[in-house]
């Protein structure tokens, strides 16, 4: 089956194409050369440039994978959740091509299309297996038993590790994005310079994640460095070493709780942050500790692509599932609930 | 316009969320509510607290919008729209976004990093400031 997968949910405008579980093409329109002359932040609200995008992405990626729209089995496009203006950008193309071509769609929840797309690196992950997807956007902790059976087991209740990385970063004038910045300027740093208090949540067994509070303590240390002009550049790399050694080990000891109390039998790490460089060796590390697999993809499927949605989409229509003309964006969606 | 304001000062998180749950009762449809004031000040702790405020159920996240831009919240006396201006650098963004449909919805507006694009804010806008004290200590500047 040759799926056309669509992907228009934040930033990023990505077309791809998977056959049986194999990415033939996968292209992503980023924007991140754009974000950095603007010192992190996004020039441009994303449903104009999905606009500019599209098109020529979705025949670029039918080029590279050496087909023509008459050759493909269906279409699979991500219906939330995003902002409405980018999903519906994704959600018109797919729609108009499936109708033109008279092609089953299928809409994709962008979460789930995350979950899955080790498995098209490593085929079938054991199962149960907890799965970590943390972005900018998301923080979220699963257990999948199967496709289409997952469970929410906690996320966070304030803001994304990517987010705080990005706010961290910018904060102490290091640069965007911040994962990668917090990382390189962490390597000449102390991570035990500076201790964080690990949240607390009313219930002791809460899988949830906060990260607003070392976010707000950084810049309470930060401050309190200006004031006595102690600011020096071994000041900046201890702190941002602390901060990340902290967030790295909340992210890590949440996903081998889960893996202890849910008998999982491995563990995978999804979305932009899947990047940090310490977060993935800590995981690394406590999962080889633990006896249990670890699965983190290439970087091109972490991030926001459209070949993992594309895959679920597949994985669906085979199934029997089909979405109609009616199929719709939606902004907030929890899935696993 | 004459305006009223009124500055608390809370000492924790939880009281900052005490007193936007507080503040929620008085909200009606239509409002909207800008939140001013630098990053840790307790702008995302302060909305959550209007949800609960509002009777949005406790399962339901409440979380930053900085990278989604937009976050909705239901199930409560009326909705509310959470948006963060965090990221945007141009106010036409605003318009991509479909603000003003938001603002002049059913529901309730509240917006952080609102002073990016005061010009943006309908005259009717109530203003909150925050300001950090010292590590827990915040004052919060509610214009009536």
């Amino acid at each position: 089956m040759r799926i056309l997968g669509i992907e228009s949910s934040c930033d990023e405008t990505a077309a791809a194409i998977v056959s049986e579980g194999r990415v033939l093409s996968s292209l992503v329109a980023t924007q991140h050369d754009v974000h950095a002359r603007f010192g992190g932040v996004v020039p441009e609200l994303a449903s104009r440039r999905h606009m500019e995008n599209i098109v020529p992405l979705i025949l670029t990626a039918l080029e590279e994978a050496d087909l023509t729209l008459d050759d493909l089995d269906g279409i699979a496009v991500t219906y939330a959740p995003g902002l409405l203006g980018s999903l519906l950008v994704g959600l018109s193309a797919a729609k108009a091509i499936a109708y033109a071509r008279n092609l089953p769609i299928i809409g994709v929840n962008h979460l789930e299309g995350h979950l899955h797309a080790a498995e098209l690196e490593y085929g079938a992950i054991p199962s149960p297996y907890v799965g970590l997807v943390v972005s900018g956007g998301h923080t979220s902790l699963y257990l999948v038993h199967g496709f289409g059976n997952l469970k929410l087991l906690g996320a966070t209740r304030d803001d994304a590790a990517g987010e705080a990385f990005d706010k961290v970063a910018k904060l102490l004038e290091l640069g965007y994005p911040g994962g990668p910045a917090i990382d390189r300027a962490s390597l000449t740093g102390n991570p035990k310079a500076f201790r964080f208090t690990k949240p607390r949540f009313s219930s002791d067994d809460s899988l949830d994640f906060s990260f607003s509070g070392i976010k707000t303590a950084c810049l309470l240390i930060h401050r309190g460095a200006v004031a006595k002009g102690d600011v020096s550049e071994q000041f900046t790399a201890d702190l941002a070493a602390s901060f990340q050694e902290a967030v790295a080990s909340i992210l890590v000891d949440r996903t081998l709780d889960a893996v202890r109390r849910h008998g999982a039998r491995a563990c995978v790490l999804a979305g932009g942050v899947a990047a940090n460089r310490r977060l993935r060796e800590l995981l690394k590390q406590r999962a080889d500790d633990a006896g249990v697999p670890c699965f983190i993809p290439p970087m091109a499927l972490c991030t926001d692509n459209a070949a993992m949605i594309a895959y679920v989409g597949a994985r669906h229509l085979e199934a029997g599932r089909r979405s109609d003309y009616t199929l719709n964006a939606v902004a907030n969606q929890e899935i696993g609930i | 316009m004459n305006s009223r304001i009124m500055t608390h000062t809370t000492t924790s998180p939880d009281e900052t969320f005490e007193l936007a749950a507080e503040y929620a009762r008085r909200l009606k449809r239509g409002d909207v509510l800008a939140l001013e004031g630098e990053l840790g000040a307790g702008k995302t702790r302060f909305v959550q607290g209007l949800a609960a405020g509002l009777g949005v159920p406790e399962n339901v996240y409440v979380r930053s919008p900085s990278f989604a831009l937009l976050n909705e919240y239901k199930g409560g006396r009326l909705t509310l729209f959470h948006f963060d201006f965090y990221r945007l650098v141009k106010q036409s963004e605003l318009m991509d976004l479909g603000i003003e449909e938001y603002m002049d919805g059913d529901g309730i507006t509240v917006i952080e990093w609102a002073d990016r694009f005061p010009t943006a804010l309908p005259a009717r806008t109530k203003h909150i400031r925050f300001h950090i004290v010292d590590d827990n200590t915040r004052e919060i500047q509610v214009v009536l």
